[in-house]
């Protein structure tokens, strides 16, 4: 891992915040045709200030303050994009997308095979909890989205991969559903890559090499699946691969088919509620090509089926845990 | 509520000039807004008889009595200006250069149609040249989706105009609300023109909103309302051509309300039992804009039986020949529907089941007569 959590700030180290924030200046300033819109994101530079001091920069016209209308602000984003602007739209909070969901799904994701239109587009937003959010600041809501053609998704979970996605997202020609994971926006830093730094969509990264179990993940439990890699070793002698999605539509099957071909055994965690996850689309898909090469069944970690809580002692209870990805690699490995 | 077949009065809130934008047109002009309402006509009923040899695929949806608000509108933008047309608004994209031929392809589902068979009826469009963008079912989505198209034009500083249409029912859409407020609030180039044609599918307009008038929710956005015939296609043309000639000097937008009436059902298919008795008739003896329009063009260009006829011919010809060769295009290839769903990848594989299989249809069944099979 070249990504640090927590701690001191070392020199030239960039947070995954203002690694978002870096990539949308370093997009707008190379493309005139880039421009944001989103609610209270211009002198206020946003409920979470990713879009801190880019009206300053670029002004009213390509940083955009909107009515509260995120049905509205994804509409005129898809109308701008046709006419060959690169919009990128911010969600107050990611929860707020399903207020969008027709617009996405119906227009947006139909437009480049039903009329030939172009929709280059982001839709990016702070998702995610163990931030103490609530059944409305803490969602998920990715999956909603996968069973949609048309539509890339992405979720990074360290600091350089959230630039360099975000500026790949903004260079893609079709929508891309940006997925920023609030827990991690101040606690993940690293030092960026030098030079134009893009991260291809539809490309896994191998978060830790190993030989015994595989977990697959994205986003903030990646950092959970890491710290129990790192106790499984210690305590039991058993090596944890870690496979870090990265981007969830398009997956990447030849990763995903080379782990667990590797260790022959899986894990799939995610912080998503467990029913129509991704979990069962990879379970799926592993079973189709890689049948031959299990030794275990596929066993998920997720977060249980509710709404999610906001009382600390029911949320931690409801999202996935360390110690339950633990529990989980002790058992495929005792297969 | 029955509706009087009677033309609502030119509205209050429409400017009172001494002189009308169509006052401009050249007799040429004026025949050429006769020539697309009687095409746009003509090529819907060459379209009923196509639907009941069952040539076309699926619903079939006319403008009947119609046909001045589609056309008049359109016919205010210049080529440059974007134009979101609904489904009773083929006679505003064939104004936009959309052709005959284009329609019955589409509507035949054949393979070289605009969308190549992905999408129905007159839901296609083209931002090359003519520029007009094709609607999608969900109803009040264009209007979000236009006030970004005029958004781009303003930031651009291009003088281009945006005109969408919606219906009296899809204004009770959140899209309609949250797009025209979008669009306002930005001084977006753009006309919104609601076609209150009195029903939304079976739903009559009482039971749509409790506004006396649709033109009163201009008032709400802090935008210009203006309401007109629709019926009269140079009523229509002259509030479109003001409120375009608005939008185009940076005032932002207007809201359009042309008043009209749906003749046929909702589709083809639909027996319009909820419309009361004579209502239909009596639009169609004493309000029909072709017919109307016909007596102007007499009265004031001295337009003879013998020009009606020869455009007659030259519509009916178009249209003969278009039929003819739509009828014979190509069905698509079925293993285009893998293809463009993304710029990148450019094509979807196909499942392991129909790899090398070319068709939904292999060799031990038969495409018709399920249940026969007799291998």
């Amino acid at each position: 891992m070249n990504a640090r959590k927590g701690g001191a700030r070392m020199t030239g180290e960039r947070t995954y915040l203002e690694a978002i924030r870096d990539a949308m200046d370093e997009e707008m300033a190379r493309d005139p045709n880039v421009l944001l819109l989103g609610e209270d994101i211009g002198a206020f530079g946003g409920a979470f200030k990713v879009t801190d001091g880019l009206m300053a920069k670029y002004g009213e016209s390509r940083v955009i303050d909107t009515p509260i209308s995120e049905a509205g602000i994804v509409g005129a984003a898809a109308g701008a994009a046709h006419m060959g602007m690169r919009p990128i739209v911010e969600l107050q909070f990611i929860d707020f997308i399903s207020c969008a969901y027709d617009m996405l799904t119906n227009y947006v994701a139909t437009a480049r095979y039903r009329a030939f239109l172009p929709c280059p587009m982001v839709v990016r937003g702070p998702s995610g909890g163990y931030v103490r959010g609530g059944p409305f600041h803490s969602q998920n809501p990715e999956a909603a989205f996968l069973h949609t053609p048309g539509l890339k998704i992405v979720y990074p979970s360290t600091a350089a991969d959230a630039k360099g996605l975000m500026k790949a997202a903004v260079r893609d020609d079709d929508c891309v559903l940006f997925f920023e994971h609030k827990y991690l926006y101040r606690r993940v830093k690293e030092v960026m890559p030098a030079g134009d730094h893009v991260v291809p969509i539809g490309k896994a990264r191998l978060a830790r090499e190993g030989t015994d179990v595989s977990i697959i993940t994205y986003a903030a439990t990646v950092w959970r699946a890491l710290e129990a890699a790192e106790l499984l070793q210690s305590e039991y002698g058993i090596s944890v691969e870690v496979l870090d999605l990265r981007s969830l539509l398009p997956l990447d099957d030849e990763a995903i088919e080379a782990t667990v071909r590797k260790t022959n055994r899986l894990l799939i965690v995610h912080e998503d509620t467990r029913t129509g996850g991704i979990a069962g689309e990879i379970t799926a898909r592993v079973s189709e090509t890689c049948f031959d090469w299990l030794d275990a069944p596929i066993l998920r970690v997720t977060a249980a089926d509710v709404p999610l809580p906001y009382s600390p002692p029911l949320e931690d209870y409801v999202l996935p845990q360390t110690s339950d990805i633990v529990r989980a690699v002790r058992r495929l490995a005792a297969y | 509520m029955a509706r009087a077949g009677k033309a609502p009065a030119r509205s209050k809130g429409a400017a009172v000039a001494v002189t009308r934008p169509s006052d401009a047109l050249s007799r040429e002009q004026r025949i050429a807004l006769y020539r697309y309402m009687r095409l746009t006509r003509v090529l819907e009923e060459r379209l009923v008889a196509l639907y009941r040899q069952t040539k076309v695929v699926g619903g079939l949806f006319r403008s009947l009595g119609q046909e001045a608000d589609a056309v008049g509108s359109a016919f205010a933008l210049e080529q440059r200006d974007v134009l979101s047309p609904l489904i009773r608004n083929l006679g505003a994209m064939l104004v936009k250069g959309a052709t005959p031929l284009e329609v019955l392809r589409q509507y035949m589902a054949k393979g070289n149609s605009p969308t190549r068979g992905r999408e129905l009826n007159i839901h296609f469009g083209d931002t090359e040249t003519r520029n007009f963008i094709g609607q999608i079912s969900h109803l009040g989505d264009m209007v979000p989706v236009m006030a970004g198209v005029t958004l781009s034009f303003r930031l651009r500083g291009e003088e281009r105009v945006g005109l969408v249409y919606i219906g009296d029912g899809a204004t009770s859409t959140g899209a309609f609300h949250e797009g025209i407020n979008f669009a306002a609030v930005q001084r977006c180039p753009l006309v919104v023109i609601v076609e209150n044609n009195g029903y939304a599918y079976s739903t009559p307009t009482n039971k749509q909103t409790a506004a006396k008038q649709f033109v009163d929710k201009a008032i709400g956005y802090g935008i210009v309302g203006v309401q007109a015939d629709g019926n009269d296609v140079l009523a229509v043309y002259d509030v479109t051509k003001e409120a375009v000639d608005r939008a185009r000097r940076g005032e932002g937008v207007t809201l359009v309300e042309l008043m009209t009436y749906r003749r046929k059902g909702h589709a083809e298919h639909d027996n319009q039992s909820y419309q009361p008795v004579r209502e239909i008739e009596r639009w169609a003896e004493e309000n029909d804009p072709i017919d109307r329009y016909v007596k102007v063009l007499r009265d004031t260009q001295g337009v003879t039986d013998d020009e009606l006829a020869a455009i007659e011919a030259d519509i009916v010809a178009l249209v003969d020949s278009a039929t003819d060769e739509a009828d014979a295009s190509p069905m698509p290839e079925p293993t285009d529907a893998l293809v463009g769903v993304y710029a990148d990848p450019a094509i979807v594989p196909p499942l392991w089941f129909r790899e090398s299989v070319r068709s939904a249809v292999d060799a031990n069944e038969r495409a018709q007569g399920w249940g026969t099979y007799d291998g």
